[in-house]
């Protein structure tokens, strides 16, 4: 336990020993602050024709579902980011041979790392969340709903950060360990599009694979068992193969 | 302390070591000395549990490395040759780390960093960047790093290699000022670096062995070949005049010139016959001759280029029990 704690806590200073840490955190919160500013400012003016035609726009459905919809999507193309330096850094300079040479186990250097990601994934939501107090300032979003949201987002970021430390194992190079996370996220993403045209069971499969159709579930409020299995399996993919990953640096190195 | 019986590392096709046996006693200092690509780096990376044998055993202080590995690695410091060292933290940070990582409770661990940091003489740095320092100075927070955790065993793959002689130098006193505590085994390609630090000596070349012995047994082997640097006392150098003192003096049977003529000095290889020393009769009839003998000694070279040279067979020792 001490263990992984140790590495966790070295690699979430080392995202703030270079400009790195910083870099994610404003990216993210300037995206999704403009973001807000724009789904807010929309929101304003369809609510006020709306209140003209005596109806009422629900901030929960036209606001808060939106921006959490748009994060996951953000982040996506920050994930690789965040990954692609855990062990690929490591294999570089050479330190790889002090952690496997030091009294650690590799599980426990690997989800040492892993938890590392998510926190620094954490800090970005949580960073660009501050949006969302605005709401409750002037109006009276149902908070329930939004925090399904947030549990959604970190789920699905703990399973691509776990493919994205996967696949930074098997090189020495950050640029390609990133390119490869993004490509491999970004497909995950869309194979829910032959869902579209597609009804034969390979479509389906693929349909069920996609990170983004166990999204939908969350983005409304609710928390479906098969969704919340879908994202924690593969998260333990991710983290499997790194296991294995790591054990055959041992025999081929 | 340390036992290694049969152990064979192949990559793909490539045999990296090939059945090598050795035994090394607490306390010692031993030697690993090879070309590069002998084997040493592989070797070393078994016993630090980096990487499983192919075939034979290795053990640190009775645990076996790949059935016990955890075990062994609290017992083993490991320097690799380039410094496994993270640029963008302080010394101080670093060394933290590490000790943690090697299980020191954190009520010690405070405690123990500046202790090594004081043995490896890098406190006046303590609070820079590792990216800031100087190659002496990260050869010697490796070796702070190898040692935080005060382990039975320290295995250092070419600690001096790419320094200049001064860190040289400090780097091999810091070395030897570690022996008494812990068993080291440092690898090098180096003849002089062996001599300077070792009290045994193993040799290999292309993957196996060909020599265990200690020091002196390797240079009673040398006297048989002796490098001499003659000067006369005054006036020219009468160059057959010096080769024929060497040759008449008793026991030796051959005299070869290495290198030109310099500053009116000349340097001469001296075989002897075998097994006899004639290091004392060498330096007598050179005196006698009113010439200065410079230098003389044991041709270490010659016997490490017999030793690693393809024609010496490899050696398969019983390690003791």
């Amino acid at each position: 336990m001490r263990n992984i704690f140790t590495i966790c806590n070295k690699e979430i200073k080392s995202y703030f020993y270079s400009p790195v840490g910083y870099l994610l955190l404003t990216m993210f919160a300037l995206i999704i602050g403009f973001f807000f500013w724009n789904v807010v400012g929309y929101f304003a003016i369809m609510g006020a024709r709306q209140m003209q035609s005596g109806g009422n726009m629900n901030v929960n459905e036209f606001v808060i579902r939106p921006l959490i919809q748009n994060m996951s999507v953000v982040g996506l193309f920050l994930i690789p980011l965040i990954t692609m330096r855990l062990f690929a850094e490591e294999k570089r300079q050479g330190t790889i041979e002090l952690l496997l040479t030091s009294p650690i186990t590799d599980a426990e250097m690997l989800i040492g790392k892993w938890l590392s990601a998510v926190i620094m994934y954490g800090a970005m939501v949580g960073f660009a969340a501050i949006n969302f107090v605005f709401l409750f300032a002037y109006s009276n979003p149902d908070w329930k709903p939004m925090l399904v949201g947030f549990l959604g987002l970190m789920l699905q970021a703990g399973a691509l950060l776990s493919i994205g430390l996967f696949i930074s194992t098997t090189t020495k190079n950050q640029i390609i360990a990133g390119a490869t996370t993004f490509g491999v996220a970004l497909l995950l993403w869309t194979f829910e599009w032959v869902a579209g045209y597609e009804t034969a069971t390979w479509a389906k499969v693929m349909s069920y694979l996609s990170v983004m159709s166990h999204f939908e579930s969350f983005t409304r409020g609710v928390i479906d068992t098969k969704d919340v299995i879908y994202y924690v399996s593969l998260t333990f993919l991710g983290l499997f193969l790194t296991a294995r990953s790591l054990e055959s640096l041992r025999w081929r190195s | 302390m340390i036992r290694v019986e049969g152990l064979t590392k192949r990559y793909a096709q490539n045999l990296a070591v090939d059945n090598i046996s050795f035994a090394v006693e607490r306390g010692r200092i031993v030697g690993f000395l090879g070309p590069n690509g002998a084997g040493k780096t592989t070797t070393m990376r078994v016993l630090t549990c980096f990487m499983p044998p192919t075939a034979g055993k290795a053990s640190v202080a009775g645990f076996d490395c790949v059935e016990k590995p955890e075990e062994v690695k609290k017992r083993i410091g490991y320097l690799p040759e380039t410094p496994p060292l993270y640029p963008d933290m302080s010394v101080d940070e670093y060394l933290r780390f590490v000790g943690a990582l090697k299980g020191i409770p954190s009520a010690e661990l405070a405690k123990r960093v500046a202790e090594v940091e004081e043995r490896c003489a890098v406190a006046d740095v303590k609070n820079r960047l590792i990216s800031k320092l100087s190659k002496g100075y990260r050869q010697r927070v490796g070796l702070a790093q190898a040692i935080i955790h005060n382990p039975d065993v320290l295995i250092l793959d070419e600690p001096t290699s790419g320094l200049d002689p001064r860190q040289i130098m400090e780097t091999r006193d810091l070395i030897k000022g570690l022996a008494g505590d812990h068993t080291i085994i440092l690898s090098t390609h180096i003849l002089q670096e062996v001599e300077a630090m070792c009290e045994q000596v193993i040799v290999i070349a292309k993957g196996q062995l060909r020599a265990i012995e200690t020091l002196d047994d390797l240079i009673a082997r040398g006297v048989g070949a002796v490098d001499v640097e003659i000067e006369p006392r005054e006036g020219e150098l009468n160059f057959p005049l010096v080769k024929q003192v060497l040759e008449k003096t008793p026991g030796v049977v051959r005299v070869t010139q290495t290198g030109e003529v310099r500053h009116n000095r000349v340097r001469f290889a001296v075989e002897s016959t075998s097994g006899h020393d004639a290091r004392g009769d060498i330096a007598r009839s050179v005196v006698a001759a009113n010439l200065n003998l410079n230098e003389l000694r044991s041709g270490l070279e010659k016997i490490y280029l017999e030793l690693t040279g393809s024609q010496t067979a490899a050696i398969t020792q019983e390690v003791p029990a």
